[in-house]
């Protein structure tokens, strides 16, 4: 194309002096707040700056490179067909006003994940965490959810699976299911533990999120029954009654009679987690599921906006340093040096390989034209970056050694508050034994110690920053709880239905061995396949609770792998269609942040699997407890031989399934490869897109 | 489209529920003398699509 056929909205140059001038500004003032964050010693800086510091390199990153994907790399065409336009029912397929449909991807998009990992991450300082999130987001994230929303969008907004198949072949594109399914497993489990750890002995966060039942009924009756289709009354009503629910608790973790009752252990509550878990995804969606899903989207919007205008109104200083000591591996909160268990550990918000999944559902369905395609794909994510930004704030606002208090295993810091100062005190933090016991009863805690998982910690700093908006030391306890509330809440939505997709999933690849499975209508198959989900996440679930490394140190790196390993797989995709498109003179744009997480991945995986050090290795773990059984000693936290032998058995499973993880994604890359050199050789364009001109009546 | 209308339609898809007004003028145009879903009939249809079987569910992000 010449410059003169290409709309003003695609030129990659700025082409007026003010544009050159507002760009340079900005690209300017995004410099010199990423060099005060990265520069500063001493002193805590403020939050300030890694606010502008994020949001002038976002806004470079979409106005120039994710501008130079869309139009010069895989040239999106305004005027072509979307399948919006060209299958329109007024159902699925709508063309869709831009904003709204930001408000429906983004909603998608964005989960738990952003504000768990970043909080983990904190544990070496604040500078990390940021500069990956920030490069990440750019050049991997924000390009996967971008390409693969396009080639979707190009291709009658088939699935992601579907693509695989038709772009690479039957076998990979099986493997690629077998993955989404292990990787959900996997998720279920890690998302559930996180609630676990929030709500173990703690009565007033039980019976708040305990509550959330009879309250997402109550909405479902009246949703169905009374006022079909008013989602703003029953949503009004269930936020009504949530904010009553969170206040009752304070009374309910005050009664002598009722506390006992909603003071539950961790394997207590792995196991109610999983009897909920069955239960909620069998009865009817309308019932509970749907209001849940209503009050979680709408609470979690909310609450993002109001942490940012938290931040911007608070300015708070970072407490945490830039960089601390445990960047060499030995943290406590996760187990691993920087490279490669930083890029692991924050996945979602740099890069997250379940977006593939979601840019390739409902949202190319609703795709007006493909010029939206860069605002919707790329701006998203960014705006989920800038919320796993936000989480890792609130974290670092913490004094450091709180941070660690809460987030360090019995094992180091023991279990009462002068045994935990001494020991941060080791790691160079110094606290009174008091202020822990202080900040426990500002939030209404018994105690702060080992609330590993990152969502108290993330409670904490964000009841910091909010009480300082609102109702000041007053009101500490109440925003400890909404946020508590808050997470657990989206959560364990996030478990009814992911429930739900594992069980269809289990149900279309047992169909294939055995007809009668895949009738999803039936009672009998969909209690089978309901069960076996249930019981894979909570497998996982009640091995991470009894864990004696606390479970997240496990399991979220298996997380993180996982997530990556799925956007590696998304990004070749991404790469064999740029071939076959004949575009492949730019393919760096994919093959980079593909190179990329398949060195971090594939090197955790393999640290995770041989690592000498029992604190990350499975297998030496598996080994340390063996030997100690062998020689007839018993290794805390087990009790019994039987509890050895278990811890054992957990061990290689885990490797086994981190084994698994890795064999997939190099297949499905040995298949990348193969046919994108394929495509090399052919003349002609290969990739398979569907018709843009073409009208296909429904 | 006034503002409110917008972030009410937003709020709306958010929880996967597109534009009724919307399928009604698509129904008109397109299918004029089908059968059209009742306000309470297009919920409930939505409502299956999104949490229901197959591929229609959007699957659920970390």
């Amino acid at each position: 194309m010449t410059a003169a056929t290409v709309p003003a909205q695609q030129r990659l140059t700025p082409q007026t002096a003010r544009d050159w001038l507002i760009w340079g500004a900005i690209t300017l003032l995004g410099a010199g707040a990423l060099g005060v964050v990265a520069l500063h010693r001493g002193e805590p800086v403020n939050a300030l700056w890694i606010v502008t510091a994020a949001l002038c390199t976002y806004l470079v990153a979409y106005r120039f490179y994710a501008l130079f994907i869309a139009a010069r790399v895989v040239r999106v065409d305004p005027a072509r067909a979307t399948p919006a336009v060209r299958r329109a029912d007024g159902l699925d397929f709508v063309p869709t006003d831009r904003n709204v449909l930001f408000g429906h991807h983004f909603a998608a998009i964005a989960g738990a994940g952003p504000l768990v990992g970043p909080v983990l991450a904190a544990q070496m300082g604040y500078l990390p965490g940021t500069l990956w999130l920030l490069v990440g987001v750019v050049f991997a994230g924000a390009v996967q959810d971008l390409l693969i929303l396009f080639c979707s969008t190009r291709r009658d907004a088939r699935s992601l699976g579907d693509m695989i198949r038709t772009e690479m072949g039957r076998v990979p594109g099986t493997i690629a299911l077998v993955g989404v399914l292990a990787i959900m497993v996997i998720l279920l489990a890690v998302l559930a533990l996180v609630v676990v750890k929030a709500l173990a002995d703690s009565p007033w966060g039980t019976f708040t999120v305990a509550a959330t039942i009879p309250i997402a009924l109550l909405m479902g009756l009246y949703g169905r029954f009374l006022r079909p289709g008013r989602i703003a009354e029953m949503s009004g009503i269930g936020f009504v009654l949530l904010m009553a629910a969170i206040m009752g608790g304070q009374q309910v973790a005050a009664s002598p009679a009722l506390a006992p009752l909603f003071t539950l252990t961790g394997p207590t509550l792995a196991l109610a987690l999983m009897a909920y878990g069955f239960i909620a995804s069998v009865v009817p969606v309308w019932l509970l599921l749907a209001p849940r899903d209503y009050l979680s989207t709408f609470l979690k919007i909310g609450v993002i906006a109001g942490l940012a205008l938290g931040i911007l109104i608070v300015r708070p200083e970072l407490q945490m340093p830039a960089v601390t000591h445990f960047v060499d591996g030995t943290g406590p909160a996760f187990a691993g040096a920087l490279f490669p268990f930083l890029f692991i550990t924050i996945a979602c918000g740099a890069v997250s390989g379940f977006h593939a999944l979601i840019a390739s559902g409902t949202t190319p369905k609703m795709i007006a034209t493909e010029g939206d395609l860069r605002f919707i794909g790329y701006g998203a994510m960014l705006t989920e970056s800038f919320v796993a930004v936000m989480a890792l704030i609130a974290a670092c606002v913490l004094d450091p050694a709180v941070y660690f208090a809460m987030n360090a295993p019995s094992a180091l810091i023991g279990t009462d508050v002068t045994s935990a100062a001494q020991a941060i005190a080791h790691w160079g933090f110094h606290i009174q034994p008091e202020a822990l016991t202080q900040i426990a009863r500002d939030v209404g805690e018994g105690t702060i110690l080992s609330r590993a998982g990152g969502a108290p910690t993330l409670a904490v700093g964000m009841a910091h920053i909010l009480s300082r908006v609102i109702g000041g030391p007053a009101l500490m306890a109440f925003w400890y709880h909404f946020a508590i509330l808050f997470e657990a809440l989206f959560i364990l939505t996030t478990v009814d239905a992911g429930t739900r997709v594992a069980r269809f999933m289990i149900q279309d690849l047992l169909g294939s061995v055995i007809p009668a499975m895949r009738a999803t209508e039936k009672l009998a198959p969909n209690l089978i396949a309901t069960a076996l989900a249930v019981g894979a996440w909570g497998w996982f679930l009640y091995q991470g609770v009894t864990d004696p490394l606390g479970g997240i140190n496990t399991l979220w790196p298996l997380f993180g792998i996982s997530n990556q390993m799925l956007a590696a797989i998304a990004l070749t995709l991404a790469t064999v269609i740029l071939f076959r498109m004949k575009r492949q003179r730019y393919a760096w744009v994919t093959i980079a942040p593909t190179l990329w997480l398949l060195v971090c991945t594939l090197t955790a995986g393999w640290q995770k699997l041989f690592h000498p050090d029992p604190r990350i290795g499975f297998l030496s773990h598996a080994d340390k407890f063996a030997q100690a059984l062998a020689e007839g000693r018993l290794l805390a936290p087990a009790r019994t031989p039987a509890d050895m032998a278990r811890i054992v058995f957990n061990d290689r499973v885990d490797a086994a399934v981190c084994a698994f993880f890795v064999v997939l994604v190099l297949a499905i890359v040995v298949y990348g490869v193969a046919v994108a050199r394929r495509a090399l050789a052919s003349a002609q364009p290969t990739a398979q897109e569907a018709e843009g001109a073409h009208v296909v009546l429904v | 489209m006034s503002f409110w209308s917008r972030a009410v339609q937003t709020a709306r898809l958010m929880v996967g529920v597109p534009d009724y007004d919307a399928y009604r003028a698509h129904r008109a145009a397109h299918h004029p003398g089908e059968p059209v879903l009742s306000r309470a009939d297009f919920h409930r249809d939505r409502i299956a699509r999104r949490y229901g079987t197959g591929t229609g569910a959007p699957p659920r992000c970390c």
